[in-house]
């Protein structure tokens, strides 16, 4: 019987500690916050989807009005396809820039070190300060590029791919240097030992020790470039028409400037719906719902 | 014997320059001879970074009625500091305060409750808390924009609207899904051991906290600082929808206004654009070790 308390208030070698188990309670606080700022809304934006709403007085239940009109609204179809097509290219552009600089920067020359933190410098910016640069460089009366870039659509699209990519490269980059600097060097000595040459030790060593730093960094892509929309507001507006009008922009026109927030609800209960199915698959697929296990590989 | 003294420097300078197999030099396969394609791609993507800054700088200290028509990528024949000067006199001081108080009051609420989350998520082995993680786990992809027009709604009624609460509120609220990933990422580090250990010397569960948790947490701390601190910095959005007046307005909308308010003053726009970018960049220059090893802490090990 003592023998069993002394267990449970001290603890024996490999049984575990009860002390430095805090109960759930702890947690409280963090998931009242949590629930009240980001869960509730997420009910209400559903609730408001089935309603009739212009900013001022009460919601007026209207049904699937809204859901029915977002599925006959040809600009859903376009805004999903265009939201993807940047989320894609956006995720390509920068994971091949960012692994192949972040693989370079691990290096520890002294010039490297120095053009590493020259090449940080964009991500210091806030979105909003990049974009603003770039509209007025982009600026066809103005700017340095001839030309309106931004009244194409192909112009826009790169464009805001582009602005992406030089605020969020440094960012990546960063990460792909830790990667790659975790690299167990003997690996490298084998491989040199077995005559792999520089190019044939980078796509079988570095590529594959780099999985995990991969997966990382494109959650971390995929799920922030659905949030391009400072960058679309600023530099496009959605434009030209509504060719680059992503899922945000589409919730924010039809809420902010139309008034029409049931509506704009019906968008943003479809962007958590897709948002969420994403992250699953996304979590899923990267193990990081593995709880104990993310050492995994050392 | 001579012959043994003349051989004996030889060692000494091979371990200066190591041979292949010598384990104490690291990094020798990045160092063994250049690289002319990633010499050629660092140099590529060095023009893409800094011809933007250039002309950034260069149109700012141009006169304004000297900038249309002209090529941004000439220097200014006459150099003026007026467009810094008329955007310091439009609430530019004033802006960045608002971002810096945003900023510090989300970095304290996130701490104050990821800080205790992570701990019981590392560590309770109960179901609420492995539900809770995945709680939060989930709302890593929830993106803000989807819940803005509720949000909106609940600020009214609370009448929060136009303050500086309404955006650092929820501005914290969806910081924490990824603070809590690097948390509890770091906190698995921490040996059953330690925990042990402090446990024979009779430690609450409370003490661990703030005396082994927290200080072996530092590392992910300073990351999560980091990242929340960025995200208030960053933050456009909740700004633009729940304030209104010049009062709570904060430095990414004060830039966002300038585009109407200064119309066509390019060089003024520019002006602001670069001045945003300073107080960070001083904060850069002093602890560049500190942010840089913050932020790849984002990536995880």
């Amino acid at each position: 019987m003592s023998s069993s308390v002394t267990t449970r208030t001290k603890g024996g070698p490999g049984r575990g500690v009860r002390a430095g188990r805090p109960s759930a309670v702890w947690a409280l606080p963090a998931v009242l916050f949590f629930t009240i700022f980001a869960v509730a809304p997420m009910a209400l934006a559903f609730y408001l989807s089935f309603t009739k709403w212009n900013g001022l007085g009460d919601p007026e239940p209207v049904g699937l009005a809204n859901w029915q009109k977002l599925f006959d609204d040809p600009r859903l179809t376009q805004s999903l396809t265009v939201t993807v097509l940047l989320t894609v290219v956006s995720w390509a552009f920068q994971t091949v820039v960012s692994l192949l600089l972040g693989v370079w920067a691990a290096g520890r020359q002294r010039n490297r070190a120095f053009l590493s933190a020259v090449f940080f410098v964009p991500f210091l910016l806030s979105s909003t300060a990049i974009s603003l640069l770039f509209y007025a460089l982009l600026d066809p009366n103005f700017g340095i590029i001839h030309g309106d870039t931004l009244g194409t659509t192909s112009g826009a699209f790169l464009a805001i791919v582009f602005v992406g990519g030089w605020q969020f490269i440094p960012f990546h980059t960063l990460i792909y240097q830790g990667g790659a600097r975790q690299i167990p060097e003997v690996l490298y000595q084998a491989a040199a030992m077995d005559g792999a040459g520089r190019y044939r030790q980078f796509f079988s060593i570095t590529l594959p020790q780099l999985r995990n730093t991969a997966t990382t960094s494109s959650v971390l892509m995929i799920v922030g470039s659905l949030t391009y929309f400072e960058t679309v507001l600023i530099l496009t507006q959605g434009g030209p028409g509504t060719d680059t009008a992503i899922l945000p922009y589409l919730m924010y026109q039809a809420g902010f400037k139309n008034y029409d927030f049931g509506y704009a609800s019906a968008v943003a209960s479809f962007l958590v719906v897709a948002a969420t199915a994403l992250s699953l698959l996304l979590v899923r697929l990267s193990g990081f719902g593995n709880m104990r296990s993310t050492r995994e590989g050392m | 014997m001579s012959h043994d003294t003349l051989r004996r420097p030889r060692p000494v300078k091979t371990s200066t320059r190591p041979s292949a197999t010598d384990p104490g030099r690291r990094r020798r396969h990045w160092t063994r001879r250049p690289n002319p394609l990633a010499g050629v791609g660092s140099v590529l993507w060095l023009v893409v970074v800094i011809i933007p800054i250039y002309a950034m700088i260069s149109v700012s200290l141009t006169r304004q009625d000297q900038a249309l028509g002209n090529n941004a990528l000439k220097p200014p024949s006459h150099p003026t500091l007026d467009n810094y000067n008329t955007v310091l006199h439009n609430g530019f001081g004033h802006f960045l305060l608002n971002t810096l108080l945003v900023a510090a009051a989300v970095v304290v609420i996130v701490l104050a409750l990821c800080v205790p989350l992570s701990y019981v998520a590392v560590r309770a082995r109960t179901f609420w808390s492995g539900a809770t993680f995945r709680l939060f786990l989930l709302g890593v992809a929830i993106p803000a924009q989807a819940v803005v027009v509720p949000l909106y709604l609940m600020i009214a009624k609370l009448n929060l609207y136009d303050s500086l609460l309404a955006i650092i509120l929820p501005t914290a609220a969806f910081a924490m899904p990824v603070s809590t990933l690097i948390l509890t990422g770091t906190m698995r580090d921490i040996s059953e051991e330690m925990y042990e250990a402090m446990s024979l010397d009779g430690a609450s569960t409370t003490r661990m906290l703030f005396q082994l948790v927290i200080p072996m947490t530092k590392g992910g701390i300073s990351t999560v600082v980091i990242y929340s601190a960025l995200q208030a910095w960053n933050g456009f959005l909740f700004p633009l929808i729940f304030t209104q007046s010049d009062g709570p307005r904060v430095l990414t909308l004060g830039l966002f206004n300038y585009v109407s308010q200064f119309g066509v003053n390019i060089p003024a726009l520019l002006a602001s654009v670069v001045l945003s970018g300073i107080p960070i960049f001083a904060v850069y220059l002093v602890a560049r070790r500190a942010l840089v090893g913050g932020l790849m802490g984002v990536g995880g090990k």
